[in-house]
């Protein structure tokens, strides 16, 4: 099952998954049936970039322009993406 | 960790939020099952439901508070027309919003609605692969409907969640429901193992398991799980009466849920109201902020200050908190007490003997109490103690 992300992989968020900014936790947070997950800054600011269009090379250099003072971040985005493929919040779509 | 003033009854004591909003909208339901949770005694607040306005400013409240998931549930939600409001309302208010159903009154015409009114997924319950053990758990015909009721929630493209209590009845029929889920296109099923509170304490020796059918039923569904993967996700609710420790029961009391009951009254756990001098706050006098926060009800069992020995000093105690308040209520006496489960409870004996009597023929043959109006009547104006003497305050 455990596919490995790739720079040209895309994704998008997973049927019936629902991403949104609460106000209360401030926090972005994933919604889901009989769940739901409380995503850090970094891991909101990724999964934000998610959209079925762009690409995972795209969502890194996004990421990497907005936060410069950042080092190294792309190793932890991988990481992220990589969690969020396995806990099927996201569908590969090429 | 939260303090506590005089008497339990601090002032304004926790950072918690009520992340899960549970509205029980209604207590009537058509079914009648065996292992319903819902309170004995229901039948007195069947006359005093909430309005849909007093629906949508509960709704509200809660969502300032922090509240993100919404359950709609019974009873049988479906038997009030206005689930199309608060559905809308939900949607508009950003919360993800489930409704639990018998799949009783769900019609193309609701279904539609209810999609273009954003509700994000339907529960619906399923029995058991064979029309007779549906038919029979739930007292009623409702085995074609439940089928029919899935094929629609798939056609409208929601996601399928399955929810199959688990008992003595269909328990030898782990597999053949799964692969019932897996060709009606379901993308979560719940096992539940009967938990028992209300109507299913009553029933205890009637619907209980042995271990090795529950260990046989895990083993079953671990497999089937390997098959499926990711396609369909299963979860196996594992019965707290088999285990060694409590579960942690709603995650903390006044921790993450919030109940409000078709009456309006606001509770922190679903059986809550058979705990003993515990008045609880009602949306019709209090905000729901109050409630959580102010109310001496949420936070009388709120954090660990309210332990006795064995779990004061225990070291897993942050773990479980104690386990279930009503389960050591309803069944030692003591709300106090650590939950029986625990084998460190002085009162696991009781655990052990409600096994024990759930593989006595005798017990297990007494007939089924079905969840019904007319019991729920006899048991709330105590003139069923036969149905009740064994356990503390039910209803
Ligand atoms: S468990 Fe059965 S009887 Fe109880 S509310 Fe649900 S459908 Fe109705
Ligand atoms: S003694 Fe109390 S706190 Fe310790 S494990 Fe048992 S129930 Fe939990």
């Amino acid at each position: 099952m455990t596919t490995s992300v790739n720079p040209a992989d895309i994704y998008s968020l997973a049927r019936h998954y629902r991403f949104q900014w609460e106000e209360a936790q401030q926090c972005y947070v994933l919604l889901f049936p009989e769940g739901m997950i409380k995503l850090n800054g970094g891991a909101g600011e990724v999964i934000k970039r998610v959209d079925g269009n762009k690409t995972v090379a795209d969502i890194v250099t996004e990421l990497q322009q907005a936060f410069p003072d950042a080092t190294d971040i792309e190793a932890d985005i991988l990481a992220m993406l990589q969690l969020a493929l396995e806990k099927a919040w996201l569908e590969k779509r090429n | 960790m939260t303090t506590t003033g005089n008497n339990g009854v601090a002032a304004s004591k926790t950072n918690t939020q009520p992340l899960w909003l549970l509205a029980e909208v209604t207590y009537r339901c058509p079914l009648h099952c065996a292992f319903c949770y819902n309170p004995t005694d229901y039948d007195k607040h069947t006359q005093n439901e909430l309005t849909t306005e007093q629906w949508i400013q509960a709704l509200r409240d809660a969502r300032k508070m922090g509240a993100l998931q919404l359950g709609i549930s019974g009873g049988e939600p479906l038997l009030r027309d206005d689930i199309e409001d608060i559905v809308r309302e939900a949607r508009q208010l950003g919360y993800y919003s489930n409704l639990i159903t018998s799949g009783v009154g769900l019609t193309e015409k609701r279904i539609q609605e209810f999609k273009e009114g954003g509700l994000d997924h339907i529960q619906l319950s399923m029995h058991d692969i064979t029309e007779e053990i549906n038919n029979f758990i739930t007292n009623t015909k409702t085995f074609e409907l439940k089928k029919k009721v899935a094929a629609m929630i798939k056609g409208h493209g929601y996601p399928m969640v399955l929810n199959v209590v688990i008992h003595r009845y269909n328990i030898g029929h782990i597999k053949e429901i799964l692969e019932m889920a897996e060709a009606l296109g379901a993308d979560y099923v719940e096992l539940a193992n009967t938990q028992y509170y209300g109507w299913s304490l009553i029933n205890r020796s009637q619907l209980m398991p042995t271990k090795e059918q529950i260990d046989h039923a895990e083993m079953i569904t671990n497999e089937f799980r390997q098959k499926v993967g990711n396609k369909m996700k299963i979860f196996f609710v594992v019965p707290d009466y088999f285990s060694d420790r409590p579960k942690k029961c709603m995650n903390g009391w006044g921790e993450v849920f919030m109940i409000v009951t078709a009456n309006g009254d606001v509770l922190p756990c679903h059986s809550a109201r058979v705990l003993p001098g515990m008045a609880f706050p009602n949306v019709r006098e209090h905000g729901l902020e109050w409630a959580w926060k102010e109310s001496p009800a949420f936070n009388k069992y709120r954090g660990d200050d309210w332990m006795k020995e064995p779990c004061r000093s225990c070291p897993e105690k942050e773990k479980d908190l104690g386990g279930c308040r009503c389960q050591a209520f309803l069944l030692s006496g003591d709300a106090e007490s650590a939950d029986p489960v625990c084998t460190l409870s002085p009162n696991h004996h009781l655990i052990e003997k409600a096994i024990e009597d759930a593989k006595n023929p005798q017990l297990q043959a007494q007939p089924i109490v079905f969840r019904n109006d007319k019991n729920s009547r006899r048991i709330a104006a105590g003139e069923a103690p036969e149905l009740v003497k064994e356990f503390h305050a039910l209803p």
